[in-house]
């Protein structure tokens, strides 16, 4: 029961992570940062299966950064997403496939653009206005097909992400412990301050 | 030759034939003696018979394909209670229906809601009508909305791993509650509750219902949020759609507020309000 979500506004990509690390019934920590840079400007949240989510991910960030290494400049939002799609596509026909799901969010550095990338482990890629994956998908997307629009301000992003936790710690049976939750803007990446104590009482 | 095929061609119901009238009229006054009229197959364990022809999800082509997916909701608020449903009947990947009414007018003020096997729902809420008469008739006053839920949840009890599916909400406004709601299901639970919603679009009717429901919303706004529910779900859920079936129940009895297609309220509320941002009406606007 991991919690991936991601939402962009007009100047801002957001990407927010559950706290939880599961085994089995076990809550093995609370403080887990299921994220990694990629670069200034473009941020992966990943879920799925227990040691190939992180050896994945790191094996994306690194790459990422030895292109900015050797090329002195940074790949886009979308040329990352179609490197991680080209990469999970040929780990699903190999003998042991990648289990992850990914967010991937980010601005271009040149138009400042912010976009959002949804990622599975079948290699299905789409760039989505809000996305969420697992669990919080059935009960996220009616939140934020109604509540969200192109031009919100992050302020209002973190609003209506806000609604979206307040559900999911109503309605799903495991306490996921809170979110860690990143912004994309145009200057960087920034962890945003979130409220995880906030008791949600259910109608 | 002729006993075997006797012993086969007799229909199962015909075992009532030896009672006489009054064991006949006893049946029917009890409760649970109803099982006693069903046709059984004819075959050693029924409810294991049926479980190998209907379960879809362990054998996928099998020959009974009950009707399933929905998107029902109800909920408890100042002025009453809201009622609301789809329309969609679903038999494994095939639509059987747009146009169900998933909302069963028990009596002029019960209205009960189906979910799960479209034939079990409509049987025996039917039934509770007719329970509900009864009650009325031997104790000169109307059925609490309490008794009347418990009278289905017992009986769908002692149905228990029979094959029975369904998932109902009772609701209703009586002198002594003010509005109540219950839940059932054929598990045999029963839940009195503010809010419900039940089917395979519960998930995403509970995420924009929760969001902004409160005890005190006006009549206008609860009418608008149950129906908003009801669209979130049938335009996420593949086993929701059709139309929008929308009750308000009152003290003095429940009121239809409309059977409403889904398409033209969607694009209506996408165009007009902005929302549904995921999905473009603009076809140069993407690759």
């Amino acid at each position: 029961m991991e919690v991936l979500l991601g939402i962009t506004g007009k100047d801002f990509t957001l990407i927010a992570a559950s706290k939880a690390a599961m085994r089995g019934a076990t809550v093995l920590k609370a403080s887990d940062d299921k994220t990694r840079h990629l670069n200034k400007h473009t941020l992966m949240a990943f879920s799925g299966e227990a040691g190939d989510t992180v050896q994945f991910a790191e094996y994306i960030q690194a790459n990422a950064q030895l292109y900015s290494m050797r090329n002195e400049t940074d790949l886009s939002p979308s040329a990352l997403a179609n490197f991680v799609r080209g990469e999970l596509a040929s780990s699903l026909r190999s003998r042991k496939p990648y289990n992850v799901n990914l967010l991937l969010g980010g601005v271009d550095p040149i138009t400042h653009k912010p976009s959002l990338y949804w990622l599975d482990y079948l290699a299905s890629l789409a760039s989505l206005p809000y996305a969420a994956h697992g669990y919080a998908q059935y009960y996220c997307l009616s939140i934020l097909d109604k509540h969200h629009h192109p031009d919100i301000t992050l302020h209002q992003g973190i609003k209506i992400l806000n609604m979206c936790t307040d559900e999911l710690k109503r309605r799903l049976p495991i306490d996921f412990k809170g979110m860690t939750v990143k912004a994309v803007t145009k200057d960087g990446i920034i962890d945003i301050e979130f409220d995880d104590d906030k008791v949600v009482k259910s109608a | 030759m002729d006993t075997l095929v006797a012993r086969y061609s007799r229909p199962a119901y015909h075992e009532n034939e030896g009672l006489s009238e009054q064991d006949q009229q006893d049946l029917h006054d009890d409760v649970p003696s109803l099982s006693l009229k069903f046709a059984m197959p004819p075959v050693a364990h029924p409810s294991a018979w049926l479980r190998a022809a209907s379960d879809d999800r362990s054998n996928p082509s099998c020959p009974i394909k009950i009707a399933h997916g929905t998107t029902t909701l109800a909920f408890r608020f100042q002025g009453g209670i809201i009622v609301a449903t789809d329309s969609r009947a679903t038999a494994g990947n095939w639509i059987a229906s747009q146009t169900v009414k998933k909302v069963i007018e028990i009596n002029s003020d019960l209205l009960g809601t189906m979910a799960g096997g479209a034939a079990d729902c409509q049987y025996w809420l039917a039934w509770l009508g007719m329970q509900c008469r009864l009650h009325e008739l031997r104790h000169k006053r109307r059925i609490s909305v309490a008794a009347a839920s418990k009278i289905l949840a017992n009986l769908v009890y002692q149905y228990k791993g029979m094959g029975l599916s369904m998932g109902t909400m009772c609701a209703g406004v009586t002198k002594e509650e003010g509005p109540a709601l219950y839940y059932i299901d054929s598990d045999g639970t029963r839940l009195a509750g503010n809010l419900f919603c039940v089917g395979s679009g519960q998930t995403f009717a509970y995420g924009v219902l929760d969001a902004e429901y409160r005890y005190d919303l006006s009549v206008e706004d609860a009418l608008e949020l149950g129906s908003r529910s009801i669209l979130a779900a049938t335009h996420r859920d593949a086993y929701s759609g059709g139309f929008i079936n929308l009750y308000h129940v009152k003290e003095s009895g429940w009121e239809k507020h409309g059977f409403n297609d889904t398409n033209p309220i969607f694009w209506k509320t996408k165009l007009e309000k902005g929302e549904f941002s995921n999905v473009t009406s603009d076809l140069s606007e993407r690759v």
